[in-house]
């Protein structure tokens, strides 16, 4: 089966600014596909190239069979995306806010009914259905926005950081209808995060930073990278240089412990403790995480979240709305 | 063909979705000609003599124009809430739905002059009010024009909200272009009256044709005492003391014309729109 989303030498420019710089990739079908990077790592610029809201600068991307510069009706068609923010009607009701989107996707009439119920079932908004966006808390405008997403029958999902600023429950629903999805609708998700939690749950991970694809890889394998699980240890200052020695390892000092790589972590420590046993105060093994395989490829942890201004804006805005009614 | 029509009805069905719920718009919409009307139109009143035409009264003069300025802040209000849809996000929702984005922007027009008609419709049940004969054709014609000139207004509003980006220069639009598109239409005093470098200027605003328009349906069946008491056509003596300028079918004309360009040119800048 050839790849639903297929991404050949890509390039988008901003005056001088180069957003994504030469990306190329595959996404196969039925997967769900994640791309992990910090803030303007170019994973929103990608997106938007994709979904043929911006044109490349240069290179080419298809989806579905349709390319996204010369064939963005047929691509508008395949696919669904819920942007980082909303873009629901929020002086609609839900019912309103489907029902707009299904006839601008060509949804039968006699078919939207049964989708309707299907979709707001699937995010737990059956009750909700009547009242207007506005009163909806963050979650559940984020809820109906991936159900109206999934209205039409996309191909292929687009996620922007679905899950940004939500708390940890509704997050989880979200995880759950998205493996849902992929397992009963079969459809491709496509996401971006930058929550290293979240980025386990995808197939596939791109590692992107600075417009660029750091690694392409499952989640395991993107791990295994790294040579093992990551041991800390703590003791006499010494210690540094003798298990270097010992075990060949390359030890990191973090905060009075030292940290190495080591294949099977747990089966290593009762050599350890011969080896060096009378020296040592604590050991810990841990599963690497998709941060430490991030840090080794960047060189740099994910940059925190910054709310820009046009969300503060944004609020203000809505607040002020919300205070004429 | 059919998508697009499709894309038009949703998009007006929207409009209409939205006006039906915001009542303090439909207030707002016709209370702000009412005001004029009642605290211009009486001050203004008492102090303006509108020459060669002493029995005409001013409020009967300003009684049409405000039935514009109704159609036009109503029109461009509707446009304009596209820079809403593009700050609150549902901008993009449309702009990455499989439609043709022109089909868009006729149906935000079709929005605006449909909520512009139920005004003008309001607004003229009040002409008994203003001693102005109110009968089943002039509210046709009246509803018409009002479509027409709202159509126009709409599709200009479309144009400037196509790249406009934030709220800021929403005041910049409203203030030197609305309100002297506004000031220019002879809705509030006669061209006539009006310096030489006004009166050029006045040429050039659309609206005078719509206003003179909907002037020349809602003065067509009244009539009033004339000077010498005898019973006058209004819309006659109206026209002889150069208050109605031009016959209805030259207005209308020019006002087609003006829709045409208009809706094109919005048609055609929102398709150029960017989602950012």
């Amino acid at each position: 089966m050839p790849p639903i989303i297929h991404v050949d030498d890509l390039v988008k420019t901003f005056d001088k600014l180069t957003a994504v710089d030469h990306v190329s990739f595959d996404v196969e079908a039925g997967a769900i596909f994640g791309f992990l990077g910090p803030n303007g790592a170019g994973k929103s610029t990608t997106i938007k190239m994709l979904a043929t809201l911006l044109k490349p600068t240069s290179g080419r991307a298809t989806l579905a069979g349709f390319d996204v510069a010369t064939q963005p009706t047929d691509v508008r068609r395949a696919i669904g995306i819920v942007f980082q923010d909303q873009s629901l009607d929020i002086r609609l009701t839900a019912d309103e806010n489907l029902k707009f989107h299904a006839m601008l996707y060509g949804v039968p009439r006699d078919v939207f009914k049964a989708r309707a119920d299907q979709v707001l079932k699937m995010v737990d908004l059956l009750d909700r259905r009547g009242s207007i966006v506005i009163t909806y808390s963050g979650g559940m405008k984020r809820r109906l926005e991936i159900a109206r997403g999934l209205l039409h029958h996309p191909k292929v999902l687009f996620l922007d950081e679905p899950t940004l600023g939500l708390d940890v429950q509704t997050r989880n629903a979200i995880w759950q209808h998205v493996k849902r999805l992929r397992d009963e609708a079969g459809i491709t998700v496509f996401m971006t995060t930058h929550y290293m939690d979240e980025a386990e749950v995808c197939d596939t991970i791109a590692i992107i930073d600075h417009g660029k694809i750091q690694a392409i890889d499952t989640p395991a394998a993107l791990k295994r990278q790294l040579g093992g699980d990551k041991v800390i240890v703590s003791g006499d200052a010494a210690l540094a240089t003798d298990l270097a020695a010992k075990y060949q390892v390359d030890v990191q000092p973090v905060g009075g412990e030292f940290h190495f790589q080591m294949a099977s972590g747990a089966e290593f420590i009762p050599r350890l403790m011969t080896d060096f046993g009378g020296r040592i105060k604590s050991v810990q093994v841990k599963q690497p995480s998709l941060e430490d395989v991030f840090l080794k490829l960047t060189g740099h942890g994910i940059r925190p979240e910054e709310g820009s201004t046009m969300d503060m804006m944004r609020q203000g805005i809505q607040l002020w709305r919300g205070g004429r009614r | 063909m059919m998508q697009a029509l499709t894309v038009i009805y949703t998009i007006w069905l929207r409009e209409c979705t939205i006006f039906t719920r915001e009542k303090v718009r439909v207030i707002a919409g016709i209370g702000q000609p009412l005001i004029y009307l009642a605290v211009l139109g009486n001050g203004l009143g008492a102090g303006a003599r509108l020459t060669a035409a002493g029995h005409i009264d001013y409020i009967k003069y300003m009684y049409p124009g405000v039935i514009g300025m109704s159609i036009l802040f109503t029109s461009i209000f509707s446009a304009l809430s596209i820079i809403w849809d593009r700050e609150f996000g549902f901008l993009k929702e449309v702009l990455v739905a499989p439609v043709p984005r022109w089909g868009v922007a006729i149906g935000k027009s079709l929005g605006g002059a449909t909520v512009s008609m139920v005004q003008a419709i309001i607004l003229i049940l009040i002409a008994p009010i203003m001693g102005i004969s109110l009968t089943v054709m002039m509210v046709l014609k009246l509803v018409m024009l009002a479509f027409l000139m709202s159509f126009a207004v709409t599709s200009l509003g479309v144009v400037i909200a196509s790249r406009m980006q934030s709220m800021q220069s929403f005041q910049m639009v409203m203030n030197f272009m609305i309100m002297p598109l506004y000031f220019l239409s002879g809705a509030m005093f006669p061209m006539t009256s009006a310096p030489m470098w006004m009166k050029a200027m006045m040429t050039f605003d659309p609206l005078v044709y719509g206003v003179d328009a909907i002037r020349n349906v809602v003065f067509s069946d009244t009539m009033i005492t004339g000077a010498n008491g005898a019973r006058e056509s209004l819309a006659v003596v109206a026209h002889n003391a150069g208050l109605l300028r031009w016959s209805l079918s030259y207005d209308v004309t020019l006002m087609t014309l003006t829709a045409v360009v208009l809706t094109a040119a919005g048609a055609w800048s929102f398709s150029k729109t960017q989602a950012a």
